[in-house]
């Protein structure tokens, strides 16, 4: 009997799938003890109390079925609140707003809804995971904006323009951006926005860091004039709310690609979890102390990992949003990937290559600052020893950071 | 109070080892303005000592903790303040407070034993003149203080690496 090749049941298209950069270095650092991970893309907080206990009195109360495809109204009901409140645009909670499995998912349903096969798709780059990915499996073709520390890694109109050919159907924009913490200018945005309506662009917005933006105020791409129906606009509870693993999140936008999202979302999701959706109905209800509370010491930290780094002689454009550091290290000699991997053997520090985000990332790692004042004050003993080895000279300091000990603030 | 005051006693209160060079990166002002915020705050009074908080437990110094509730006659002119003083000065008592309700002073000690917070009520603070009466509480056992949860069992459990 011949041998069945069971990898030539998968679907090529899923099998010729670059797997994420993130897993491989994922598997060495589990392998591994003592380990200070600056890896981790998500807040080191616990979702706050009030949430979880919300949670727990909608399970005694039995809120333990099915809602409505689109989700529970009055949680829309607060989602349309909460970003007209923040952005002034206005959407209807009936049906110009979806509450997905994360941003995660509506990322999926938006690329499904909007791309035909070889339709093209701008990415900024380096940037989350995900984007290439979900382009390509719904027959997109992912096009990279690529960005550099030249121009904090920030994407312009003219870049945009030059890129646009007659396939190009939908600009991705992920700001504040996972990596490199990058924020846009309204100015810079407002011409984005006007080359995607001169060229009939969709924008699909993944703004699930505007909260944690630190430098100036974040700029909803939908609340641009003329791009509230052109913009699918994405965001979650995640990030602000410290709540990943609740996978709650929401996509807004014109009824006709919201509606369309929302039937591949029946059939295929049938709804959000209840048991999320209530924590995140109690998360826009009495969030915001504590939200600001994890912004307020998100920025702190920042300030101190830029600092660490520039002290240690490696460059480190400041980041204006999300939790990220991505400080250049070729300093070392090293690449990104070799950089990674020998810090982790012989520090057991862990963090993530650049170029797990885009080839443009070679030369940079991303630091999460979502880490206690402790780790990162350990971390960056252990990276500056590390740096020191492969002969990058310290800057003179003249205040020299030294961490105490005690507990993180 | 300026913001930056402000944030420097969030940042105190949650972490005093915190030292002036961390405070200024974190807040990113001048060194020198937090050394001479700190010293205003410390000479005002505004900031009043550095502690350390202690699990006793872990030593096996368990301290033995009251809650005494007492009802104090007020006195012409200085109201509660000068019966007030008469007991904070005593240093068994680690914290006290006038409160609204059935009694006046909530008032908690500590000591080695309860033997000897029962000698400090019976001999001291329930002989002073003016104390109409005095019922304890002693603390079973210390969940949280000072925001602080004793028995955390919340550590970290994310994922080492995540994208
Ligand atoms: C830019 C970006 N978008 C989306 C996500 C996923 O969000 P969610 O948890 O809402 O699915 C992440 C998580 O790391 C992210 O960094």
């Amino acid at each position: 009997m011949t041998q069945i090749n069971w990898s030539d049941k998968v679907n090529p298209v899923v099998r010729n799938l670059p797997p994420s950069g993130i897993r491989r270095f994922f598997d060495l650092v589990s392998e591994m003890k003592g380990v200070i991970s600056l890896g981790v893309g998500e807040p080191d907080f616990v979702t706050p109390w009030h949430i979880r206990e919300a949670c727990i009195y909608s399970l005694e109360k039995g809120y333990t079925m099915y809602t409505s495809n689109w989700g529970l109204l009055e949680l829309r009901e607060a989602v349309a609140a909460d970003v007209e409140g923040t952005y002034n645009i206005k959407y209807n909670p009936r049906d110009e707003i979806l509450i997905t499995v994360g941003v995660s998912e509506a990322m999926d349903l938006a690329m499904r809804v909007l791309l035909e096969p070889g339709d093209e798709v701008l990415i900024p780059e380096p940037s989350y995971v995900s984007y290439a990915p979900c382009t390509t499996l719904a027959g997109g073709v992912p096009v990279f904006i690529p960005t550099g520390m030249e121009n904090g890694f920030r994407i312009s109109a003219e870049q945009v323009q030059s890129l646009i050919t007659p396939r190009t159907k939908v600009l991705l924009l992920c700001y504040p951006n996972n990596p490199t913490g990058a924020v846009m200018d309204r100015e810079e945005l407002l011409k984005i926005a006007e080359v995607a309506k001169q060229n009939d662009l969709m924008v699909v917005s993944d703004e699930i860091y505007d909260r944690l933006t630190y430098v100036g105020q974040h700029t909803c791409m939908a609340s641009l004039p003329g791009m509230r129906d052109r913009t699918v606009l994405l965001n979650g509870f995640s990030k602000a709310y410290a709540m990943t693993g609740w996978r709650v999140g929401y996509a807004a936008g014109h009824p006709d690609i919201i509606g369309a999202m929302t039937k591949i979302h029946q059939y295929t999701m049938l709804c959000t979890s209840i048991t999320a959706q209530m924590a995140a109905m109690e998360a826009l209800k009495n969030g915001q102390p504590a939200m600001r509370h994890m912004v307020e010491n998100y920025n702190r930290r920042r300030n101190l990992v830029v600092q660490a780094f520039r002290d240690m002689g490696l460059p480190c454009y400041e980041p204006g949003g999300a939790f990220y550091a991505f400080p250049q290290i070729s300093a070392t000699g090293l690449n990104c990937e070799e950089f990674a991997e020998e810090l982790l053997k012989q520090e057991q520090v862990a963090l993530v290559p650049g170029n797990a985000f885009g080839p443009s990332g070679e030369g940079f790692v991303r630091v999460s600052y979502a880490a206690s004042l402790d780790d990162l004050s350990e971390a960056f003993r252990r990276i500056g020893r590390f740096v020191r080895r492969y002969g990058v000279r310290p800057k003179i300091i003249s205040t020299p950071v030294q961490m105490a000990n005690g507990q993180s603030a | 109070m300026g913001n930056i005051t402000r944030q420097i006693l969030d940042l105190l209160r949650e972490n005093a080892k915190l030292t002036p060079e961390e405070i200024a990166v974190m807040l990113n002002i001048d060194v020198i303005e937090v050394r001479d915020l700190i010293k205003d705050l410390e000479d005002k009074k505004t900031i009043l000592s550095y502690q350390t908080m202690i699990n006793w437990g872990k030593v096996g110094r368990e301290k033995v903790i009251a809650l005494i509730e007492v009802r104090i006659t007020p006195q012409r002119d200085v109201g509660f303040d000068a019966i007030a003083e008469r007991i904070y000065r005593f240093p068994e008592v680690r914290s006290m407070h006038l409160m609204s309700g059935t009694y006046d002073l909530a008032i908690f000690v500590e000591g080695s034993s309860m033997k000897e917070i029962a000698h400090f009520v019976s001999t001291k603070l329930a002989t002073i003149e003016g104390v109409v009466s005095t019922a304890s509480y002693f603390v079973l056992k210390t969940y949280k203080q000072n925001g602080v949860i004793l028995e955390d069992n919340e550590e970290d459990r994310r994922l080492m690496v995540s994208p």
